[in-house]
């Protein structure tokens, strides 16, 4: 087992105990920290397959997260109040089911990807980083203006919608679902690495000349990393929203696509597990920091200038030592 | 004589005053190589990047087997059996050796990418890259990081990448640039070779191993081909003296 | 809708769009020159803003106030330029764009703790309140006016400096090829330092000048970031001429379309529907004219190469 593989695993291991001790001596709102830390490593972990294995470096993943979350309101508010979404051409319903949400979540998601996908990845560097940020905030001033679901006072869930066959209100039965599908993503996201597309999406990002030799379009390889990305930060969005029964416009928010970008470079570029290693680190510090001063942010952000100037390498560049191949 | 695999007609391609093309026309016969040679800033690159799609030409066309590809993108053109090795090595450098020729593997299998079993696990992926990185004395490297290897190996990994492709024609920028004479030498024993499975149209400076080689030459001067012919009929064209090889020849 | 609110609105269209010029022209000036992307470029707004605030509170003088926010930010540019930013040159986009949202974290952060979370406010000046009466005996705002003007007088003087000035000509073959530039013996760092300051001071200047109509309050200047960002993509990166065109565009049609669209919708849809309707499209206006420019021309409008 390489240095890396070790401290992936002592990440995930570190990950579950928390939450059971914390429910082992009946802290509820450790469990709740370790919850945000599962969701929002897996929108990480959504945005890392475009920015680290594509080398898209999308400043609007916020528009995904928030698509998520408000696939989760919007349903979750028609169930509560039985009301249909649609009649006509035929009958939507509500939801409070989970399984249901999440489809919904990924499959808007993945859309609203590909549209944006398809117009942004017309262009590349600094082109692409400005205009996946413009279309977040097109998506955020939309939330705001649009009235039906709240607003800019966003939407409340009055109880957290169900999964069959548990509790969901119970904090550490909802951190299991949340940690199962951050390992599912975390899994799939190794499996796609290696497998035929991720080994052309990698050669797209160092050598886009060579893939098109090939007989390969980089296009439509970034294009559908991009949308497996923006489904993935979808689901997290759906979960997140769940986890604070609210959704808001701040979900969509420029600042959210930053912070989910943050994550990633605070556990390392390129490493798979980096989003978990950045969203333990994110929340660590939000939670200690954010008690001793109010303004930790500071300390954050000369956190991140220090990694990005002197440590690239992140949380697990540290432990883990330089970059090797894989396989 | 049989229909050439690979034709240019009347290319013309200009950027701006200069004219990097004009009027070329050559073609690529089954079984042969044809070497276009000519002076730096000769029109070589351009030419090389409309044939394989990089570049549109201003006026002209270019047949692949038997097919008008003018319009066709890169990609389309390399389905159909064009393979292409860069000047420039276009490799993943942060992959490994066996990653890049897989990579070709890929292109030529045709058909979706999968999504989740692991490329290198595959058996026909992994015994194509294989076979071409034996053919091209890469094998021992196959778990080498590309950046690690010298401008030679990384050349010969470039030729093997285009084996990968199965394809029906070669065009190789300059492949001995960068090689040793040793390199340089067996290089030029293999492409010997290769041109019975399939012709190769050939750019390189290196003369020694390009009258070796060719069955046919082009000379490129300025973006016009002032000769072409087999290596007794360009040494004896007095144009072809007085314009480039002067001392050379 | 009266042609006298539409005339007035267009106006308020041209002074918001000068206003985002200003900020899209440092940036575009950075890009082209620098070849980086600088997120914190909001938070030189401002601080333009914040110094103009706190030297108008302290002395009552609007012109020193401007002139404060000018220095400041110019300052402020230079600092972060020498601090930060010149390690960024050779870095890829990604350490850039994360490097400068922390700069974001830590400006916006910084001004909370010195200025507190409320929000600042800034006087217009006795000598530019009331209104003007235009040609049609149109009413509108002697500040807003001011802004025009002042906005276009300051494009007039960049495309000067550009096209005529040492400055200009360094700037512009800094553009086309770095080594060149160094090979010819300029200072080439002491050149980059001048053009940030140069983008922060105009960014500074666009805050106090809008700080006078909104409010002065930390987060200002990421929306307009934003915008700014839109204005570059719409106009091409590098171009002083797209950052203009560009500008004026995303103001007109951001006023416009929160004007039109709902009369728009009034002619098929009840009063509040297209209200509604119409104002949440007006809201997404600016970013369908980007994807429309984009499926056009992917380089901008007056974009060259990558």
């Amino acid at each position: 087992m390489t240095r890396e593989k070790i401290i992936n695993t002592a990440l995930l291991l570190g990950l579950l105990a928390v939450p059971a001790w914390a429910w082992a001596v009946d802290e509820p709102f450790t469990i709740t920290l370790a919850t945000r830390v599962a969701i929002l490593a897996l929108a990480g972990v959504g945005l890392n397959i475009a920015l680290g294995l594509g080398g898209l470096v999308s400043l609007g993943h916020a528009a995904f997260f928030g698509i998520g979350g408000y696939a989760m309101g919007i349903l979750a508010s028609h169930a509560q109040s039985y009301t249909p979404l649609m009649e006509t051409p035929f009958l939507i319903e509500g939801t409070k089911s989970m399984p249901v949400i999440w489809l919904t979540a990924l499959f808007a998601a993945a859309l609203a990807a590909l549209v944006i996908g398809a117009l942004s990845l017309r262009t590349s560097g600094v082109y692409f980083i400005m205009i996946t940020l413009a279309f977040g905030q097109m998506l955020y001033f939309f939330s705001i203006s649009w009235p039906a679901y709240g607003g800019e006072d966003g939407l409340s869930i009055y109880v957290r919608n169900g999964f069959p066959g548990l509790n969901t209100l119970d904090p550490i039965q909802f951190f299991a679902i949340c940690f199962a599908l951050l390992a599912g993503a975390l899994w799939f996201n190794a499996r796609l690495a290696r497998a035929p597309f991720g080994l052309a999406l990698n050669a797209a990002r160092q050598s886009p000349a060579r893939v098109e030799t090939i007989g390969l379009s980089p296009f439509r390889l970034r294009l559908a990393a991009f949308v497996i990305s923006g489904a993935i930060t979808g689901l997290a969005g759906a979960l997140f929203a769940d986890l604070n029964r609210f959704v808001s416009p701040t979900m969509f928010s420029w600042q959210m696509s930053g912070e989910i970008m943050v994550f990633i470079i605070l556990g390392g570029v390129g490493r798979l597990y980096g989003p978990v290693a950045g969203a333990a680190l994110f929340i660590t510090l939000e939670h200690l920091l954010g008690g001793l001063s109010e303004f930790w942010l500071i300390w954050l952000g000369l956190l991140l200038l220090l990694v990005v100037l002197f440590a690239r390498g992140g949380v697990i560049g540290l432990l883990a030592g330089r970059q090797v191949a894989h396989d | 004589m049989t229909d050439p695999v690979l034709a240019t007609h009347g290319l013309t391609k200009s950027f701006g005053a200069v004219r990097a093309s004009e009027d070329v026309s050559l073609d690529l016969r089954p079984g042969e190589i044809h070497a276009v040679i000519g002076p730096n800033g000769a029109g070589k690159s351009t030419l090389i990047a409309q044939i394989c799609g990089g570049l549109t030409p201003d006026a002209g066309r270019i047949e692949f087997l038997g097919r008008d590809v003018t319009a066709q993108p890169t990609r389309a053109r390399a389905r159909m059996g064009l393979a292409r090795t860069f000047q420039i090595s276009a490799l993943a450098m942060e992959d490994t050796v066996l990653q890049n020729a897989t990579l070709g593997a890929l292109g030529a299998r045709g058909g979706a990418l999968g999504l989740l079993r692991p490329a290198l696990s595959q058996r026909d992926l992994h015994d194509t890259a294989m076979t071409a990185l034996e053919r091209v004395g890469l094998a021992d490297h196959a778990a080498t990081i590309t950046a690690e290897l010298s401008h030679g190996q990384r050349r010969q990994l470039e030729v093997a990448v285009a084996l990968t492709l199965r394809p029906r024609a070669f065009v190789m920028d300059e492949p001995m640039a960068g090689m040793g004479t040793e390199g340089s030498r067996r290089m030029t024993g293999f492409l010997d070779g290769l041109r019975d499975e399939a012709p190769i149209l050939l750019v390189e400076h290196d003369m020694d191993a390009v009258f070796a080689l060719a069955d046919r030459l082009s000379v490129l001067v300025y973006g016009r081909i002032i000769a072409t012919g087999t290596v007794e009929e360009i040494r004896a064209n007095r144009d072809v003296r007085t314009a480039y090889l002067g001392d050379e020849a | 809708m009266t042609p006298l609110l539409f005339i007035e609105q267009v106006l308020n269209g041209l002074q918001f769009g000068v206003m985002l010029f200003l900020m899209a022209a440092g940036l575009t000036l950075v890009f082209g020159v620098m070849g980086l992307i600088n997120l914190a470029h909001g938070s030189l707004y401002m601080v333009g803003a914040f110094a103009a605030a706190a030297v108008a509170g302290a002395t009552g003088s609007f012109l020193l106030a401007l002139a404060a926010a000018l220095a400041a930010a110019a300052a402020a540019g230079a600092l972060v330029e020498l601090l930060v930013i010149r390690r960024l040159y050779d870095r890829d986009h990604l350490d850039q764009v994360l490097a400068t949202f922390a700069l974001i974290l830590i400006f916006s952060e910084g001004t909370r703790w010195i200025f507190g979370s409320f929000p600042l406010f800034l006087d217009i000046p006795d000598w530019l309140s009331g209104t003007v009466t235009l040609p049609g005996g149109i009413e509108y705002s002697l500040y807003r006016l001011a802004i025009i003007g002042l906005g276009l007088a300051i494009a007039a003087g960049l495309f000067w400096l550009i096209s005529r000035t040492r400055l200009g000509i360094r700037i512009r073959a800094g553009e086309s090829d770095r080594e060149m530039i160094a090979a010819l013996g300029v200072d080439i760092s002491r050149l980059y330092t001048i053009v940030f300051a140069l983008g922060a001071a105009l960014a500074g200047l666009a805050g106090a000048m809008v700080g006078a109509i909104q409010s002065v309050q930390v987060g200002m200047g990421e929306p307009v970031l934003i915008l700014a960002f839109v204005v570059i993509v719409i106009g091409g990166i590098g171009s002083i001429k797209g950052a203009l065109i560009g500008a004026l565009l995303v103001g007109l049609t951001d006023t416009l379309g929160g004007l039109l669209l709902p009369e728009f919708f009034k002619l098929f849809m009840d009063t509040s529907a297209a209200t509604s309707t119409g104002s949440a499209l007006a809201s997404m206006l600016i970013y369908i004219l980007m994807a429309i420019v984009l499926v056009w021309r992917p380089r901008g409008l007056f974009g060259g190469a990558a």
